[in-house]
C-alpha cells in the first residue's frame, strides 16, 4: 500500500514541529527567561549593596583617620612630615591594602615609596579641587578594580578653608569583585537546572497531553482498518476526555450503522439462498417429469404441445438458475469447500469442451499430456472454463480460442494462465469493470439470454475460492480476453510415497 | 425390470419421479418416510434404493446405515441438494454407492441407476480372463462377481465390486481418480473424486487393510498383487 506509507511518512516528518518540541522550548524559554531576570536584577541589587557599603565604610574610615592626624600636620607641611601622614593614614587599615598619596601645592608624598599612583584620573583631580566633599571613583586598570578616594584637608577651626593639603587613597577591591563574579557564577548555575527541570517539567507536560492524543491516533486507525469495536478508556474530565468520549460514541453509531448495512446484506443474501432452497423442491417434482412432457409432446395438438414444451424447456432454465442461486450463495456463506485432487489441466480442458459438444467450435492451444499438472478441484475448474467459453460463444463471435500455458514467478508459485478470446466486438469500456458481476446486463435492457447472468460470477467465485485472479480485457486486435490464473500448489504435495513402484509411464514430468 | 425402491418424502417430488422411472421400464415402489422404506426393503426386495437424505423422522444417512447392516451388495443412489458436502461424505462412508443432485430429470436418474445395475451384473462380461485370479490371501471370481479374503466371501456393494475389478485387471497400474469414475460409475471426467475415495476406504476396511489397494499421491491407485 505505497499511498499509506506515503500518508504515514508525511504525518510523521514534522515531529520536530510537533507538540512535544512546541512544549519543552516553550517551557525552556519561559525557564531560561524567569532565571535571566531574577539573576539579573539580583545581581544588580547585590553588587551596588556590595560596593556601597564598602566604599562607606573605606571613607568613614579615611575621614575618621585624617580627622586625627590632620590637627598634627604643621601648615605648609615639609615634604618628610607629609610622607609621614601618608604613612599614617595608609596605616588606619591594618592589611596595608590601602595606598595614601598625599599633595600640598606642588609637593607629593606617598605610604608607599615611589607609588606613581596611576589610578588618580585628572577628573577626579580637578573634582577634589573645587569640592570641599568627599569624592570617590571606581578605576579599572590592568584587569584589577580599585576604589580611589579623594579629599581636601580643611581647618577644624575654619571648617570652610581648605587647607591646601589634598588625600588620595587608593583602596583595591579584589574581595568585592570576587564577591560579585560569584553571584554571577552562581546565577549561572541557577539557570542550568531551572532549564532542566523546564524541559523535564514540558516532557512530562507533553507526555500528559500525547497520551490521549497517541491512543486517539492509534484508535482511529484501528478504526479504519476495520476494527469498528475499537473504544478509547475516557480518564478525567478534562478537553481530551471529552474528545475520547466524542470519539467513542462516533465509533459506536458507524459500528452499529455497518452492523446494520451488513446485516441487511446479509438477510437480502440469506433471502436468496431460502428462495432458492424453497425453490428446489418443486423443481425437484418438475424436473423429474419433464421427460415425459417432451416424448408425449408429439401426440398432443399443436397448441397443447407447444405449452407443454414450453413448460419443459423452462423448468430446465429454472433449474439451472436455481441451481446457479444455490452455488453463489455458499460463496456469499463461505461454505463453498475445495475438493483438491491432482490432475493433468489440458486434459481437463479437453474433457469441458467435449462435455458439452464444443470441441469443434473452440480452437484449443493446449500443451501435451502430463506437462502441466495441478491441484485444482477439477469440478470447479470445469464450471470455470464452461462458463468463460460458454459466454464466448454465446457473446463474442466465432473463431473462440482457449489457450493454456504454464506461468508463475517464485512469488506467486506455479501458475496455470488459461485464457478464453473471442472474435467479436470486445466489451464496451463502460461494461468492463461490471463483467463479474451478478445479473450485469451489458445493454441495459433486460433482454434474456441462455444464461443464468450468474455464469461470469459463478466463475470469478470458483477462481477466488482456488486462490487465483480472473481478468477481462480487450485485445488490441479487436475481441474480448478472459484470463484465469489458478495456483497449482503442486508446492505442497510430497513426494510419492513409493516411488520406486510407479510405472514410468506415469511418474511425473 | 429393474426394480427401485424410492425413499422421499415429499409427495410431489415422489410422485414425479416415480412415474418418471416407470415410464424407463423400471417397477416402482416408493415410500414416504425411512421407516416404511426399510420395511419395504423386505416385501419389495428392491434391485436398486433411491434415498433422499432430508427425510422427516428417521435422517437418511441412519436409513442409509440401515439397509447396509441388513444388506451389504444392495445398490443405494443418495439424492442430495448441492451443497449439503457433509451430509455427501457421510453418506458416501455410510455405504451409498453413488449420489443425485435434486433437483434431477428423470433420464439422468435413470443413467445412475442403469449404471449402478451394470456395475451389479458386470460379472462375466470380461471373457478370457481366467474366472478366479488369487493375489495373496485375495480371491476374485470376475465370472461370478465374488470376492473372497482367506477362503471367506467378503460382501461388497456393487461399486466396490467394480473398483476392485478395475483396478486388479492391471495390477501396478496407477489409476486417476477421474478414469476411475469414469470407468466405474460412469461419471463424467469432472465428476465427484470423493465418490472414489470413500469407495476405496470402504473397500480396504472389509478387506481387513490387505494392503492392495495402494494410494498414489498426486495420481491416484493402484492394486498391488503381492
Amino acid at each position: 500500500m505505497k499511498a499509506d506509507t506515503g500518508r504515514r511518512f508525511a504525518v510523521r516528518a514534522p515531529q520536530l514541529r510537533g507538540l512535544r518540541m512546541r512544549l519543552v522550548v516553550a517551557f525552556a524559554l519561559v525557564a531560561a527567561l524567569t532565571a535571566m531576570t531574577t539573576g539579573a536584577l539580583t545581581f544588580r541589587e547585590a553588587r551596588i549593596g556590595v560596593l556601597q557599603q564598602s566604599q562607606d565604610a573605606v571613607i568613614t574610615l579615611l575621614r575618621g583617620q585624617a580627622n586625627r592626624l590632620a590637627p598634627e600636620l604643621p601648615v605648609p607641611p615639609s615634604e618628610a612630615e607629609l610622607r609621614r601622614f601618608a604613612s599614617d593614614m595608609a596605616a588606619a587599615e591594618p592589611s596595608g591594602a590601602w595606598r595614601v598619596l598625599v599633595t600640598y601645592g606642588d609637593l607629593r608624598a606617598t605610604s608607599v615609596p615611589g607609588d606613581r599612583f596611576e589610578e588618580l584620573t585628572p577628573a577626579l583631580d580637578a573634582a577634589v579641587d573645587s569640592s570641599r566633599a568627599t569624592v570617590f571613583q571606581r578605576v579599572k586598570s590592568g584587569g584589577h578594580t580599585a576604589l580611589v578616594v579623594g579629599m581636601s584637608v580643611t581647618f577644624a577651626d575654619q571648617s570652610t578653608t581648605a587647607s591646601g593639603v589634598q588625600v588620595f587613597l587608593t583602596v583595591p577591591q579584589a574581595t568585592e569583585q570576587a564577591y560579585v563574579d560569584a553571584l554571577v557564577t552562581a546565577v549561572e548555575r541557577g539557570t542550568v537546572p531551572a532549564l532542566a527541570l523546564a524541559v523535564l517539567l514540558a516532557l512530562l507536560a507533553a507526555r500528559g497531553v500525547l497520551r490521549p492524543v497517541r491512543a486517539l491516533r492509534s484508535a482511529t486507525r484501528s478504526i479504519a482498518e476495520g476494527r469498528l469495536e475499537t473504544r478509547l478508556a475516557v480518564n478525567g474530565s478534562d478537553e481530551l476526555a471529552d474528545l475520547s468520549h466524542t470519539f467513542n460514541e462516533t465509533a459506536a453509531a458507524l459500528e452499529q450503522s455497518v452492523a446494520e448495512l451488513r446485516g441487511m446484506e446479509a438477510r437480502a443474501r440469506r433471502f436468496a439462498a431460502d428462495v432458492s432452497h424453497e425453490l428446489r423442491t418443486p423443481l425437484a417434482a418438475m424436473s423429474a417429469v419433464t421427460d415425459v412432457l417432451d416424448e408425449d409432446a408429439a401426440r398432443l395438438d399443436p397448441d397443447t404441445a407447444t405449452a407443454v414444451r414450453l413448460i419443459s424447456q423452462e423448468t430446465v432454465k429454472l433449474a439451472r438458475l436455481v441451481d446457479d442461486l444455490m452455488e453463489i450463495s455458499r460463496f456469499d456463506a463461505g461454505a463453498a469447500v475445495l475438493h483438491l485432487d491432482e490432475i493433468d489441466l489440458a486434459e481437463s480442458l479437453r474433457r469441458t469442451l467435449a462435455a458439452r459438444a464444443w470441441t469443434d467450435l473452440v480452437h484449443t492451444h493446449l500443451p501435451p499430456p502430463d506437462v502441466l499438472r495441478g491441484r485444482v478441484d477439477p469440478r470447479r475448474l470445469d464450471v470455470v472454463v464452461a462458463n468463460l467459453v460458454g459466454n464466448a460463444l454465446r457473446h463474442g463471435a466465432r473463431p473462440v480460442q482457449l489457450r493454456l500455458t504454464g506461468g508463475g514467478t517464485p512469488d506467486t508459485g506455479r501458475l496455470a494462465v488459461i485464457e478464453v478470446l473471442d472474435s467479436g466486438p470486445g466489451i464496451p469500456d463502460h461494461v468492463l469493470p461490471h463483467v463479474f458481476e451478478r445479473f450485469y446486463k451489458s445493454d441495459d435492457a433486460r433482454t434474456r439470454t441462455e444464461g443464468s447472468g450468474l455464469g461470469l460470477a459463478i466463475a470469478a467465485e470458483n477462481v477466488r475460492v482456488h486462490g487465483g485472479i480472473v481478468r477481462a480485457a480487450n485485445r488490441p486486435a479487436g475481441g474480448a480476453v478472459f484470463t484465469v490464473e489458478l495456483p497449482l500448489h503442486t508446492h505442497e504435495l510430497p513426494d510419492d510415497a513409493t516411488p520406486g513402484a510407479v510405472p514410468a509411464k506415469e511418474r511425473r514430468p | 425390470m429393474p426394480r427401485v425402491l424410492l425413499i422421499e418424502d415429499d409427495r410431489a417430488v415422489r410422485d414425479g419421479v416415480a412415474l418418471a422411472l416407470r415410464r424407463q421400464d423400471h417397477e416402482v415402489a416408493a415410500a414416504e418416510t425411512g421407516e416404511e422404506g426399510l420395511e419395504r426393503l423386505r416385501s419389495f426386495r428392491p434391485d436398486v434404493v433411491v434415498l433422499d437424505l432430508m427425510l422427516p423422522g428417521m435422517p437418511g444417512l441412519d436409513v442409509c446405515r440401515a439397509m447396509r447392516a441388513l444388506d451389504q451388495t444392495l445398490p443405494i443412489i443418495m439424492a442430495t441438494a448441492r451443497g449439503d458436502d457433509e451430509d455427501i461424505v457421510v453418506g458416501l462412508e455410510a455405504g451409498a454407492d453413488d449420489y443425485v443432485v435434486k433437483p434431477v430429470q428423470a433420464r439422468v436418474l435413470d443413467a445412475r441407476i442403469r449404471a449402478v445395475l451394470r456395475r451389479a451384473a458386470a460379472g462375466g462380461v470380461e471373457a478370457g480372463i481366467p474366472k478366479i485370479e488369487t493375489y495373496g490371501d485375495l480371491a476374485v471370481d470376475r465370472a461370478g462377481f465374488a470376492v473372497s479374503l482367506r477362503g471367506v466371501p467378503v460382501p461388497l456393494a456393487p461399486s466396490e465390486v467394480r473398483l476392485l475389478l478395475t483396478l486388479s485387471a492391471s495390477p501396478g497400474q496407477v489409476f486417476s481418480r477421474q478414469q476411475l469414475l469414469e470407468a466405474v460409475w460412469e461419471h463424467s471426467y469432472h465428476g465427484d473424486s470423493r465418490l472414489v475415495d470413500a469407495c476405496v476406504k470402504r473397500l480396504r476396511s472389509k478387506m481387513g487393510d490387505s494392503g492392495h489397494i495402494q494410494t498414489v499421491r498426486g495420481f491416484g491407485y493402484r492394486f498391488a498383487a503381492r
